[in-house]
């Protein structure tokens, strides 16, 4: 298979492999680089962008399909500029706007550890965005802008840990930020609330939907273990994101949870208008279906979060609800964590609809536009996966 | 008073309409196979088919199920004039125990009827709710694999 | 423990006569060996043959089993023996288990014992109950018996002359002692043992029959449910049931102390009763043991024996050294446990899945203060137990609630929750080998050290059930022992079967219990069996030899060594082309040294990156003795495999300083479908003329250490500690912490 050479140790230190599986568990880089079913880092997995599907590469170090013969200039190049080493853009589905700010050291160390995984030869599909590749160097022009991050002198240094590892590597606004018709973020509602994989990202601004406003060792734990009593529990494209946190150093994770909870800045809206009634039905559907759990709250025995306090109820769209009621929340086969069942199959649109906008009242927030559409957009998009 | 469509009969049902089909099945119908597991969705034990789909009945309330034809194991034959699915099971001897075993049946006819030529790995795939705990997973695939063969008139 | 040691062929007769003794085959070599006398397996406690078969004037045909069929077959593997010796068609035989008014008491059924004990004694009864209608027969008409032949539910004789056995029973014929020598039909004459015959409990399962203990409807019959404790150990403070007792449907609210329980009409009406009781019930928490639980447990006193003692000087060559590690695991049925009881008339009846009535009838009659005749237990099926579960419990709790209720059939069923926490666990265990290798690379010295708590907390007194440790003036459980070699509890297994000419074997028995623990399949033979399959491997390793041949060469048992080759050649172990990131894994065991003969090889490949095993094809090679139906044997096998791997690669109970956490399958995950093997193949090694060995056990050992030396084989990680968690493979694969 590989060659003698391939699998020659390289002159890597074991402290600067390690700091490199760090930075790679805060960046998430596993998940994108991993196809369904396929060894970790040999690429395949199809990131939906608006364009089309973009397949993250290859970054084994095997030489014909990987990235073995890259130097670390090539390396370099590639997480700094969005550019290979034979002078293709990529496509900005792979976050280099954000890691283009990695500080020298940093990229050696990711190097390091990329380039000490077992070499895997994969072959990754051809992409099916139809723009093309060099409308990107106009993309990069108004929205690449590199270069180190200022720090803020007036905070302290956990807090500037955070605020680089959160707009480098955890690149979290790529989701969380709201992005315009060129897909770019839009910068002046940074952490307004954006989109992931047909989810919606939270905003984690001002305009933070949480029932329960975000303290720093809340989200620390969340961002660690993907579950905080009676406030949250990771669900959709985020539990990729905690899985890898969970093998980050705690201490960085730590930083980001307080750089991201300083962007709160304020409470959340507890006070809210009356709720609109739901129908009796959907009371029904929700003392069958789900009050035997979350009618008792996460302490109590064989209980589940009281809807009031969940975050996806009290989001402006149910997307994330109807995701969770259908596909649940279950962990990896091999992993103990806890499990909301998937219910896809057990209820009409109709019925789903009228659940939800019972939940809906749970949260005492106002009713949600178009339910019904909503639930059957996301059938046709579960159906046509 | 709840209207129910099980196995090809109405049925009127008098229980909270809350109640999860899976205690309308077993007690107000006498319904022996859909099976209580763990009532949380985990293990796939109360698999039945509703409107062509497979749910676990330990969930869904019967309010949710009026007008959605529901069909059980009872539903698939009888002891005497078996069922493609119940042959299969009954040929490839699958089941030890055999408590998941309606559960598996329902998850597999669901799919089957979706998708009569499904794979081997499709098959594993579809199966992954249904959890068995005397490890007679080879044979159930085997009789998934050979209902498969049924349906489609194979001998 | 009871083998054939002596068979021999009667002239003439056309019958193979056994004469069986019971002599202590243990793996300690020069204990006398008494032969003779004593009848063959459960006869030698019940020998008259019309407690084991009945025959009516009508010709029916009725046998009864003191075990109880648990998913694992017996009761077609039993019918089979009954038709073949009885020469009747299978379906002529009707099979009655255990029920403590009507069938012989053979204890539990556990140990892989139910064909040694119960097909033994059924063998020899069925075949002595032919000869006595021959002879009957022959008396009436008055002929020579060798001219007679028993055929199809009748004797048939010289020109055209028979009799149905209906009309040859009359009186009391079988009400007779068994004899120790039985003319068996000799095995190339079998029409029935040894062919695989579909189980005749299977149609009903597969559609919708009444099947389960949890099928059972009697008229008038209420549902419960019980509120179990937190954690163990803990004690009701107070309970408001005003609310639970107005919810609709509410019948009662039973309270005893820590125990309680709700009846309702319908079984979700008790269910929603039961979560409102939930959350009015204040409980005083009792203590957990620390997260640690291995240090912990070498902490705790153990009485120590050693079962093997060899004396000699230790050899010169390499030696090596390991321990291992095992967590508590769950026998995690998929049905929660459940029950029946009705108490009317002043006798109370109990329908129960556990593994014995005969026991439980005893813990029940002592729990609600009822004589024993005045209690009878009745077996019907449930989920698979794989050993001491919540069943009897379950069967307890039924009974109390049946109590306050005279006259209604009560029904209980456990809560998932409940049956995570509140089973008994197989206990955590902790084992040591080292061993010195002389310059041959033969095994020259052997010590072996094992701890861990009984492997038997079963009931046969009232503090034994759950209900019985929290009704107001609880039972005391008697303290418990340990299970004596040869067959072992915690030590079962833990002699090796090798050849080592200098060997130590310590069994260190730590009465204190940190969780409940009790039974689980294969008992301590789990974790001995990994252990030593293990070090074989390791020590393979370290005499540069193939593990296979390794072990071969420690073997004399040419029936231990036909095993090995059988699974080794299925597997195809010699030709293997290991792909990167793939290896090969062997492990064989004879269970508890005098049962079973049971080899595993396997292939995984091991995600370097993640930490992942994945199994590939999986080959066992398996001899359980006369092998009476082929498939039932397989189907065992393929289970056990896939069982043991889940243990191996997933399970471990775990708890915090307030209760268990792992209570439902999030939190105890089982393998599912995508990830058992890709194919499990089993040879069965048929020994037409031996003795039953029981098969439900063999597999648990080898198949985890098989997994163990696989991974090894493909990543270069030992791992010596259950579960494989993707971190621990990672750790002994000495890779940085990464995703
Ligand atoms: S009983 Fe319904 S999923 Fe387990
Ligand atoms: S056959 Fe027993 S749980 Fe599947």
């Amino acid at each position: 298979m590989q060659s003698a050479s391939d699998t020659a140790p390289r002159p890597f230190s074991t402290a600067q492999i390690e700091r490199g599986a760090n930075l790679a568990a805060i960046g998430n880089c596993v998940t994108c680089h991993t196809a369904h079913g396929g060894k970790p880092y040999a690429g395949g997995y199809p990131v939906q962008t608006p364009f089309g599907a973009v397949h993250g590469t290859n970054i084994t170090p095997d030489r014909e399909t990987g990235i073995g013969s890259w130097s670390l200039a090539d390396f370099t190049r590639a997480l700094r500029e969005g550019m290979s080493p034979e002078g293709h853009h990529y496509y900005p589905a792979f976050p280099y706007a954000y890691f283009t700010h990695l500080d020298d050291d940093d990229i050696a160390a990711l190097y390091a550890f990329v380039m000490t995984r077992e070499p895997v030869r994969a072959a990754v599909p051809a992409n099916s965005v139809l723009v093309p590749r060099f409308a990107v160097a106009i993309w990069n022009a108004r929205y690449l802008h590199r270069g180190a991050l200022a720090s803020d002198a007036s905070r302290d240094a956990g807090w500037n840990r955070g605020h680089y590892l959160a707009e480098s590597l955890a690149h979290c606004s790529e989701c969380h930020t709201p992005r315009d018709k060129l897909g770019g973020e839009k910068r002046n509602e940074y952490l307004a609330g954006g989109e992931a994989g047909g989810w919606e990202a939270p905003a984690l601004n001002q305009n933070s939907s949480s029932p329960q406003p975000w303290t720093s060792s809340a989200m620390g734990q969340y961002l660690r273990t993907g579950l905080v009593d009676e406030h949250a529990i990771s669900a959709g494209p985020m539990r990729g994101v905690v899985e890898n946190l969970s093998h980050a150093k705690p201490a960085d994770v730590d930083a980001l949870a307080r750089y991201i909870v300083s962007m709160e800045r304020k409470g959340p809206d507890m006070a809210n208008a009356a709720p609109p009634a739901a129908s009796a039905h959907g009371e029904e559907l929700y003392a069958g279906a789900c009050g035997e759990c979350h009618d008792r709250g996460r302490a109590a025995e064989g209980g589940a979060l009281q809807l009031g306090k969940a975050i996806a109820v009290a989001l402006p769209t149910p997307k994330n609800l109807i995701h969770i009621v259908q596909d649940g929340i279950t962990p990896r086969e091999d992993s103990a964590q806890p499990w909301m069942p998937a219910f896809r199959g057990s209820f009409t649109d109709e019925d789903l609809a009228d659940l939800l906008a019972y939940t809906r009242t749970l949260g005492r927030k106002p009713a949600w536009n178009d339910v019904q559409g909503q639930v059957r957009a996301a059938r046709r998009e579960g159906e046509g996966k | 008073m709840t209207s129910l469509e099980v196995n090809g009969r109405t049925v009127q049902v008098d229980a909270d309409p809350a109640t999860p089909l899976l205690y309308v099945l077993r007690n107000d119908l006498g319904l022996n196979a859909a099976k209580f597991g763990c009532g949380l969705g985990q293990c796939g034990a109360c698999t039945v088919m509703a409107g062509g789909e497979a749910i676990y009945s330990c969930l869904v309330p019967i309010s949710a199920l009026e007008g959605r034809p529901i069909v059980t194991v009872e539903g698939l034959g009888t002891q005497e004039h078996p069922g493609p699915m119940q042959e299969a099971f009954m040929e490839a001897q699958a089941a030890q125990c055999g408590y998941c075993i309606p559960g598996m049946m329902m998850r597999a006819q669901a799919l089957l009827e979706k998708k009569p030529g499904a794979s081997g790995e499709e098959v594993r795939e579809a199966l992954e709710p249904n959890l068995c705990r005397c490890g007679t997973h080879m044979r159930i695939l085997r009789a998934v694999a050979r209902a498969q063969e049924l349906m489609k008139g194979g001998r | 423990m009871s083998a054939v040691t002596r068979r021999e062929f009667i002239a003439g007769s056309g019958m193979l006569m056994l004469a069986f003794s019971l002599a202590p085959r243990g793996a300690q070599a020069g204990e006398a060996s008494h032969a003779g006398g004593k009848l063959p397996g459960s006869l030698s406690k019940f020998p008259y043959l019309d407690s084991w078969i009945r025959i009516g004037a009508d010709g029916s045909i009725t046998v009864f089993t003191g075990k109880c069929e648990l998913g694992q077959g017996v009761r077609t593997a039993l019918q089979q023996i009954a038709a073949e010796q009885l020469m009747v068609p299978f379906e002529r035989v009707a099979m009655v288990t255990s029920d403590t008014a009507l069938t012989p008491n053979e204890g539990y059924t556990s140990g892989s014992n139910s064909l040694k004990d119960s097909g033994t004694a059924i063998l020899n009864a069925a075949a002595q109950v032919r000869e006595l209608l021959l002879a009957q027969a022959a008396r009436r008409w008055s002929l020579p018996a060798t001219e007679l032949e028993a055929r199809d539910g009748a004797v048939h004789g010289a020109g055209g002359r028979h009799a149905g056995y209906g009309e040859l029973v009359a009186g009391q014929v079988l009400h007779v002692e068994a004899q120790a020598l039985s003319s068996v039909v000799p095995p190339r004459e079998h029409r029935v043992m040894g062919k695989s015959q579909p189980r005749v409990d299977i149609p009903a399962k597969v559609t919708g029959g009444e099947a389960y203990v949890h099928d059972l409807r009697l008229p008038g019959m209420v549902h419960a449910r019980v509120v179990r404790p937190p954690q163990p150990g803990a004690t009701l403070r107070a309970l408001d049931t005003g609310a639970a007792s107005r919810m609709p449907g509410v019948l009662k609210v039973v309270r005893d102390g820590s125990f309680i329980a709700v009846v309702a009409g319908k079984e979700f009406q008790a269910v929603q009763a039961m979560r409102a009781l939930q959350d009015h019930a204040q409980w005083e928490a009792g203590p957990m043991p620390p997260a640690d639980i291995h240090a912990y447990l070498a902490t705790l006193a153990s009485q120590d024996s050693v079962i093997l003692d060899r004396a000699g000087k230790a050899g010169e060559g390499a030696s090596h050294e390991a321990t291992y590690r095992r967590p508590y695991h769950m026998h995690g049925a998929i049905g929660p446990s459940c029950a029946v009881a009705l108490f009317k008339d002043g006798e109370l009846t109990v329908w129960s899945h556990g593994q014995g009535m005969f026991p439980l009838r005893a813990a029940v009659a002592e729990l609600v203060g009822l004589p024993k005749e005045k209690v009878r237990c009745i077996h019907r099926e449930g989920s698979g137990c794989y050993g001491h579960n919540g069943a009897d419990d379950a069967g307890g709790d039924a009974a109390l609630i049946a109590m306050s209720l005279p006259g209604r059939p009560v029904r209980v069923q456990w809560m998932r929750e409940q049956e995570h926490s509140w089973e008994p666990y197989g206990p955590a265990m902790i084992s040591k080998s080292r061993a010195t290798l002389d310059s041959q690379g033969q095994i020259a010295s052997w010590t072996y050290d094992v701890w861990s708590n009984t492997h038997s907390t079963r009931p046969g007194e009232a503090g034994g059930l759950a209900a019985g440790m929290l009704v107001a003036k609880p039972f005391k459980p008697s303290p418990p022992r340990p299970i004596p070699q040869p067959e072992g509890g915690g030590d079962r297994n833990a002699i090796p079967i090798y050849r080592v000419p200098v060997a130590k074997v310590t069994s260190h028995f730590i009465p204190q219990m940190p969780l409940r623990v009790s039974a689980l399949r294969a008992l301590g033979a789990y974790t001995n069996v990994f252990s030593l399959e293990s070090f074989m491997d390791e020590l393979a390793i370290l005499a540069k030899a193939d593990p296979v041949e390794f072990r071969l060469r420690h073997l004399d048992d040419p029936r231990a060594i036909d095993v090995v080759r059988a699974a080794a050649f299925g597997f195809g172990w010699d030709g293997f082309r290991r792909a990167p990131g793939t290896g090969r894994g062997f492990a064989f065991a004879r269970y508890k040294n005098l049962a079973a003969y049971c080899a595993v090889a396997l292939e995984v490949e091991v995600v370097r990156e993640s930490g992942e095993i994945r199994v590939g094809r999986v080959h066992c090679a398996m001899d359980s003795g006369e092998a009476v139906n082929p498939d039932g044997i397989r189907n065992q096998a393929e289970g056990g495999v896939v069982q043991s791997l889940s243990w191996t690669l997933r399970e471990a109970v775990t708890w915090d300083d307030k209760r268990i956490t792992s209570r439902d399958w999030a939190r105890y995950p089982m393998i599912r479908f995508p990830h058992v093997p890709r194919s499990i193949d089993v040879h069965v090694i048929d020994r037409p003329g031996q003795p039953f060995l029981g098969t439900g056990e063999a597999t648990q050992g080898p198949a985890a250490a098989a997994l163990a030396n696989a991974v090894f084989d493909a990543c270069g990680a030992r791992i010596r500690d259950i579960p494989f968690t993707r971190e621990r493979v990672k750790a002994a694969m000495g890779l940085p912490r990464s995703s």
